[in-house]
């Protein structure tokens, strides 16, 4: 991860790290704030706990983004404190779920915009000038428009890849595909790094293809307080403890020198969790899939 | 504030959160395709499939259509809402296929802020946009469901910083300026949406009349019209004939306390 980092992300990128609840790559998040970078434009429908940890570590110019909050608990207080008030000195460029769906859809098809049924009769253009109406070249009626969102790294975690980047996913898919595809460089996270016979062998789970990605990173537990289905639960507890933790300046800049600055990488902070957290966030039983026949053709 | 027990001749005690979750649920009686929203959409959906409308399928923005969640979980996106599903779909086609194409029957939502025509402000508080005084989530999916789900169901805690006269924000919109307005705009603009058609409180059941605005129709055993007009920025329409909303049930009361939220996370 240390290396990946240092070589694919720079200061001033514009960075995604996507993921919807699911498959959160804290370990990124974690390895970029350790690296100290500087004047990012952090982009991601729902910015979570990494959002707010990455900008509490002052690497952050910028948000892009669709839902900011701690789902079930509150806000994002470290956000907040910098995006409330006269004081306020976060810059925000913000859409609806669909509208950032869509920015990352035309990043990934190389089109200049994406037209949406969103955005009518709500303050949300007025807040946001990138969101613009067009009208249909059809004549039938007008239409949202919002530019292509193209990161200039976009950082996702899977339960497997090959060597080569070949990525698979099982779960909620988020925008992970079209973050990839539309970033310039792609950082995989996984797992477990598997054969590339795993992937033949089932390549409708394939979201992602090796030749979009510039490295691939094996993190067991990567994802935590995230979750990976079928490998480790969303750690809840973590999601509420945040809350008193973030309202706190010192204590937020504790933790960070506690759990990020303080240990060397995803290996240490699963050490300092202690085997007991970690067992206790696995599935209660399999459910595995049934297994399909592709067939083998002459 | 919401949580003193009302106490009710043969029945059992029960919550003013708890009987807005029931109020709630039991208006999805009869749907077919509900979206759930993060919060208090996502208990009273579920209490609705386990009781007034099992065959309810529910569709969680994160990716899911016919979820079957085992547990209530403290995020919309959490494994729960996956194992056992219908279908996952990338956002792109959740949001696509399924919401703009005009498949979701219900669209579930919570607001910070409503005005009388059901508008809807979950984005700041105060005048200012760039400076606000409280910073709130933002839209997520909220704007394009309000537009693009047959009907919107709202579900929120009843204020006077919630109920306000004037939004300081529109983030999704309702039946805009009246009914009337709002008719000829989504019919003109192509919303497949009829907009807001009723907002359960935790004080009362509202629907939207022919002006487009809210109605009290029905006051939960326990809230009286003074505390109703005490937490409105202004002053509501009521029904000629105002129900009382026909307190929980054991079995309801059970679900939520046993199965959905025992650790109250949502009822407290």
């Amino acid at each position: 991860m240390r290396d990946a980092v240092a070589e694919l992300v720079r200061d001033g990128d514009t960075v995604a790290i996507e993921g919807f609840t699911h498959l959160i790559s804290f370990a990124a998040g974690h390895e970029i704030i350790r690296q100290r970078r500087r004047d990012l434009t952090l982009a991601r429908m729902t910015p979570d706990l990494v959002y707010d940890q990455m900008v509490a570590g002052g690497v952050a110019r910028k948000l892009i983004f669709s839902w900011l909050g701690n789902p079930g608990v509150g806000g994002l207080n470290a956000i907040r404190r910098v995006t409330e008030g006269p004081e306020a000195s976060l810059e925000l460029e913000e859409y609806s779920h669909f509208g950032m769906v869509a920015r990352y859809t035309a990043g990934a098809m190389n089109l200049p915009f994406f037209p949406l049924r969103s955005y009518f009769e709500t303050d949300l253009p007025k807040a946001n000038p990138l969101i613009r109406p067009i009208e249909s070249p059809y004549g039938d009626g007008k239409v949202y428009a919002v530019p292509p969102l193209r990161p200039d790294v976009t950082v996702i975690h899977a339960q497997r890849a090959d060597a080569a980047g070949n990525t698979q996913v099982w779960g909620l898919l988020g925008c992970q595909k079209e973050a990839a595809f539309a970033a310039d460089r792609v950082i995989v996270v996984v797992e477990e790094v598997v054969d590339e016979a795993v992937i033949r062998a089932d390549p409708n789970r394939t979201i992602v293809p090796g030749i979009i990605v510039d490295a691939v990173v094996v993190e067991p537990f990567g994802a935590h307080p995230s979750y990976v289905q079928g490998a480790y639960d969303r750690d809840n507890r973590f999601y509420r403890d945040w809350d008193p933790i973030s309202r706190d300046p010192d204590l937020t800049a504790r933790w960070l020198d506690e759990w990020v600055h303080g240990v060397s990488g995803r290996a240490e902070y699963l050490a300092k969790l202690g085997d007991e957290r970690v067992a206790s966030l696995r599935p209660a039983a399999p459910a595995p899939s049934g297994a399909v026949d592709y067939g083998a053709y002459r | 504030m919401s949580g003193s027990p009302v106490p009710a001749p043969s029945a059992p005690a029960f919550s003013r959160n708890e009987m807005m979750i029931v109020a709630a649920a039991r208006e999805l009686a009869g749907q077919r395709v509900c979206f759930v929203g993060v919060g208090l959409p996502n208990i009273a959906v579920n209490l609705a499939k386990r009781t007034v409308s099992p065959d309810l399928e529910l569709v969680y923005e994160a990716g899911v259509f016919g979820a079957e969640p085992a547990r209530l979980p403290l995020s919309i996106g959490d494994p729960t809402i996956v194992t056992g599903a219908i279908a996952v779909t990338s956002m792109l086609e959740l949001f696509g296929y399924y919401l703009q194409r005009g498949l979701i029957d219900v669209g579930f939502l919570g607001a910070a802020q409503i005005d009388r025509y059901g508008n809807i402000n979950t984005t700041v508080i105060g005048d200012d946009y760039a400076h606000p005084k409280t910073r709130l989530p933002g839209s997520g999916g909220a704007c394009e469901i309000a537009i693009n789900a047959r009907q919107v169901f709202v579900i929120m805690r009843q204020s006077a910083r919630s109920f306000v006269d004037h939004i300081d924000f529109r983030t999704s919109p309702g039946n805009l300026g009246g009914a009337e307005n709002a008719a000829r705009i989504r019919r003109e603009q192509g919303w497949l949406g009829s907009g807001p058609s009723v907002v359960v409180t935790d004080l009362g059941i509202y629907h939207f009349d022919e002006s487009g605005e809210m109605r009290l129709d029905s006051l939960h055993r326990g809230a009286t019209l003074d505390e109703v007009r005490a937490t409105m920025g202004w002053e509501p329409r009521v029904a000629e004939t105002l129900a009382t909303t026909p307190e929980p049930t054991v079995q309801e009361l059970r679900l939520i306390r046993e199965e959905l939220d025992p650790e109250g996370m949502y009822t407290k």
